[in-house]
């Protein structure tokens, strides 16, 4: 089977994609001869020709918005912003246009389009190339959320993502594009080659959007993570040898509350852990979720390890990043509660 | 030394306030058929004037003059004076139907009839218009049922968007009318999206992009226009300036700016100003820009210069920020009685058939809305499902709704 990093996961999604399908269109700032600035349609132009994927001017809300009228013809787009941090202009096209086309004519119309953009830090990007903004998306009734953290996923959430007759919002961890990459900044990161989730069918297929992945069995303490933050608790688990299960929840919404409930019911411990920040973030849904449904399970504290309230600081990146040691103290204090 | 002074800001104010006498001089109107018609392939800096000066046909004698005149029979003139006709009698009972409680807001289209009616007629089946709230004579004229428009405002159970939509927010994709916002501006870019996915897919089909002259100050509008011109999406991009956004009249989203058409030339796009009151202009310079979209030509802005008689919506008393006289001393005038003149004037017309025809659409528009109210209105009568709050907010209904559904009780 092929080995494919993230960045060659969701290309080959696209390429796929764009294969068996003629009105997907790709399109986005510097997507078009040159790429994209992370390379991941790197090849579609040539390919597919210049009116199926193509640059478009520095204007995000156009983007989107352009990107909604063409699937209110019958395309199929799929669009890059090219930072999370750069969506704010499409905001109100996504959550007052996209999100609500479908309820709002009764269905006459519909937007089946996909959003996709690098999202987190880690790469020394400052307050303007490292947000997390998925709470702003999960937030939007219409709109789906999905955030992967390996290539396997990435190219059948992303083949599901196209194919989906609804707005999908498509946040990729940047910080794992190349590998695994599990907060020790310190070391060197194993690239996807060697690794079990870098192979990759280099055919068609999906991964259907709402279900959750057990990265980790364990029956101690249940992590619940997403994105690079997968990695990074499958790093503290080991770091502390607590036996945590670590639950990836690949889609966020829709969001896979049954595996939650299992998982949490069973070890009657639990922490949430995002790179996004704290206060209002995706992990207090969670843990009023888990409150609701898991309440007489519990023996600790929920506990959740997030960004801190600022914006992402440069220089103190390593201070910021919710890595292996907060996620770890937070295990031992889950454990000792 | 550069000699500096106390800087001030500059806020523009209309010319006239209530109380004061209403003045429109400072309006320059050319004289019917004067403005020259180009060439639908002329270059767009060759016809830069155009968007400077207003197209029109019918001059004051009712007679159609100039070189935009002659493209329309007398029966597709009656047909254009029923069709606003019709509009203006649908709007009549409707305010008195949100008067009278039986919906939470409407707005009508008063002096503004001819924009739309006229603009459908330049289109062909299967095109798609993205209007603004201001547009229902692209339905009417295009012969979309009353009482399906009626059963939407009143939010009934016949209503065929289940109530989830304020009043006046139609959507029909068979009628080329995309569902509308209530939000502002966003739908132009979708338009041109849309045109542009016409155009990628080789097909013969166009656009029409709507937004009224505040709006063009949103940042969707600039988006939209280079979006049309840089993949020069065979879309008509319509800017319909009534004079006054609620209670900012048009010099505030106009700035400096000789006209809103002139907002189309930095982009390179061809625009034309046209007298908005003028059924015939509006269908000639229209059905000039659908041919430029439909021949690959790329995109046309037009301005249509005209006049909001009524208030904004039923939220909305004009009466507190300008003259109550102003629309009396509006320029151009009444569409529906200068198209009435003109047919009159070419022996196709008479004050008696006038007469009778108005009664006519009276009785259409008051049989529809009996027929809508027979599914109820917005307090009486026939309502959606409480279910159809959870429906269609997605192709499939995810487990978080259903359990909430089942909690409201449905």
């Amino acid at each position: 089977m092929p080995r494919m990093t993230m960045i060659e996961a969701v290309r080959s999604a696209m390429d796929v994609s764009m294969e068996r399908d003629d009105d997907v269109v790709v399109f986005g700032e510097d997507v078009g001869y040159f790429g994209g600035v992370f390379r991941c349609t790197q090849g579609l132009q040539a390919k597919y020709g210049k009116t199926r994927c193509f640059d478009t001017p520095i204007n995000e809300s156009g983007i989107v918005g352009a990107a909604i009228g063409m699937a209110a013809y019958g395309l199929k787009p799929c669009v890059e912003v090219q930072f999370a941090d750069y969506m704010y202009p499409a905001y109100d096209q996504l959550t007052q246009e996209a999100a609500r086309i479908r309820y709002r004519s009764n269905g006459d119309f519909t937007c089946p389009i996909v959003v996709r953009m690098p999202t987190g830090g880690g790469i020394f990007g400052g307050q303007t190339h490292s947000q997390s903004p998925e709470a702003l998306f999960t937030h939007v009734c219409g709109l789906k959320v999905i955030v992967p953290s390996n290539p396997y996923d990435a190219k059948g959430l992303l083949t599901a993502a196209i194919a989906d007759p609804d707005p999908v919002i498509f946040l990729e961890p940047k910080r794992l594009y190349n590998g695994p990459f599990d907060g020790h900044h310190e070391r060197p990161v194993t690239p996807w080659s060697k690794h079990a989730l870098g192979e990759v069918p280099a055919d068609y297929y999906t991964i259907p959007i709402g279900k959750a992945e057990i990265r980790r069995s364990g029956s101690a303490v249940t992590i619940i993570a997403y994105g690079t933050m997968v990695h990074v608790a499958l790093a503290a688990a080991e770091d502390t040898g607590i036996d945590a299960e670590v639950i990836d929840l690949r889609s966020l919404l829709p969001l896979d509350l049954e595996t939650i409930v299992a998982s949490v019911s069973r070890t009657g411990r639990c922490v949430v852990v995002h790179e996004a920040t704290l206060t209002s973030g995706y992990g207090a849904e969670i843990v009023s979720l888990i409150q609701e449904h898991c309440f007489y399970h519990l023996e600790a504290p929920i506990m959740r390890v997030a960004g801190w309230d600022t914006p992402y600081p440069h220089a103190q990146e390593w201070d910021y990043f919710p890595g292996p040691a907060r996620v770890g103290r937070a295990l031992t204090e889950v454990m000792e509660a | 030394m550069v000699e500096s002074t106390h800087l001030s800001l500059h806020v523009p104010e209309p010319a006239v306030r209530p109380g004061g006498q209403p003045d429109f001089s400072n309006v320059k109107i050319a004289r019917a058929g004067t403005v020259p018609r180009p060439e639908v392939d002329a270059a767009p800096e060759d016809i830069r004037d155009l968007a400077y000066s207003i197209i029109r046909v019918l001059n004051r004698d009712g007679e159609a003059v100039g070189p935009w005149a002659g493209l329309l029979s007398d029966d597709d003139l009656l047909s254009g004076l029923r069709n606003m006709m019709r509009l203006r009698a649908f709007d009549t009972r409707m305010l008195m139907a949100q008067r009278q409680g039986k919906t939470s807001f409407y707005m009508q289209h008063l002096g503004e009839e001819a924009v739309s009616s006229a603009f459908r007629k330049a289109l062909q089946k299967g095109d798609m218009n993205f209007p603004t709230y201001r547009q229902a004579g692209l339905l009417i004229a295009d012969d979309y049922p009353m009482v399906e428009m009626m059963n939407q405002i009143y939010s009934n159970e016949a209503d065929p968007l289940r109530g989830r939509q304020l009043p006046i927010m139609y959507s029909s994709k068979d009628h080329g009318f995309f569902t509308i916002s209530g939000n502002l501006a966003t739908q132009y870019v979708q338009a041109v999206g849309w045109a542009m996915a016409s155009a990628i897919k080789n097909d013969s089909r166009i656009a029409a992009a709507w937004i009224g002259d505040g709006s063009t100050a949103e940042s969707d509008f600039h988006s939209a226009l280079v979006f049309a011109s840089t993949y020069r999406a065979p879309v008509v991009l319509n800017v319909v300036n009534n004079q006054w956004a609620i209670s900012t009249f048009q010099g505030i989203a106009r700035g400096g700016s000789g006209t809103f058409a002139a907002r189309g030339l930095g982009f390179g796009i061809p625009a034309l100003r046209v007298d908005g009151n003028d059924y015939l202009a509006v269908y000639a310079v229209a059905r000039w820009a659908a041919e430029r979209a439909r021949r690959n030509l790329g995109p046309t802005l037009i301005e249509y210069v005209t006049y909001r008689v009524g208030a904004h919506s039923t939220s909305d008393d004009p009466s507190a920020y300008r003259p109550k006289t102003e629309s009396e001393a509006w320029p151009l005038g009444d569409p529906v009685l200068r198209l009435k003149k003109h047919l009159i004037v070419r022996g196709a017309w008479s004050e008696e058939r006038h007469v009778q025809a108005e009664a006519e659409i009276m009785d259409e528009v008051i049989s529809a809305q009996r027929q809508a109210e027979e599914h109820g209105t917005l307090h009486d009568g026939g309502k959606p499902s409480v279910r159809d709050i959870f429906e269609g907010v997605y192709a499939e209904m995810p487990p978080h709704l259903r359990r909430q559904r089942q909690k409201a009780g449905y």
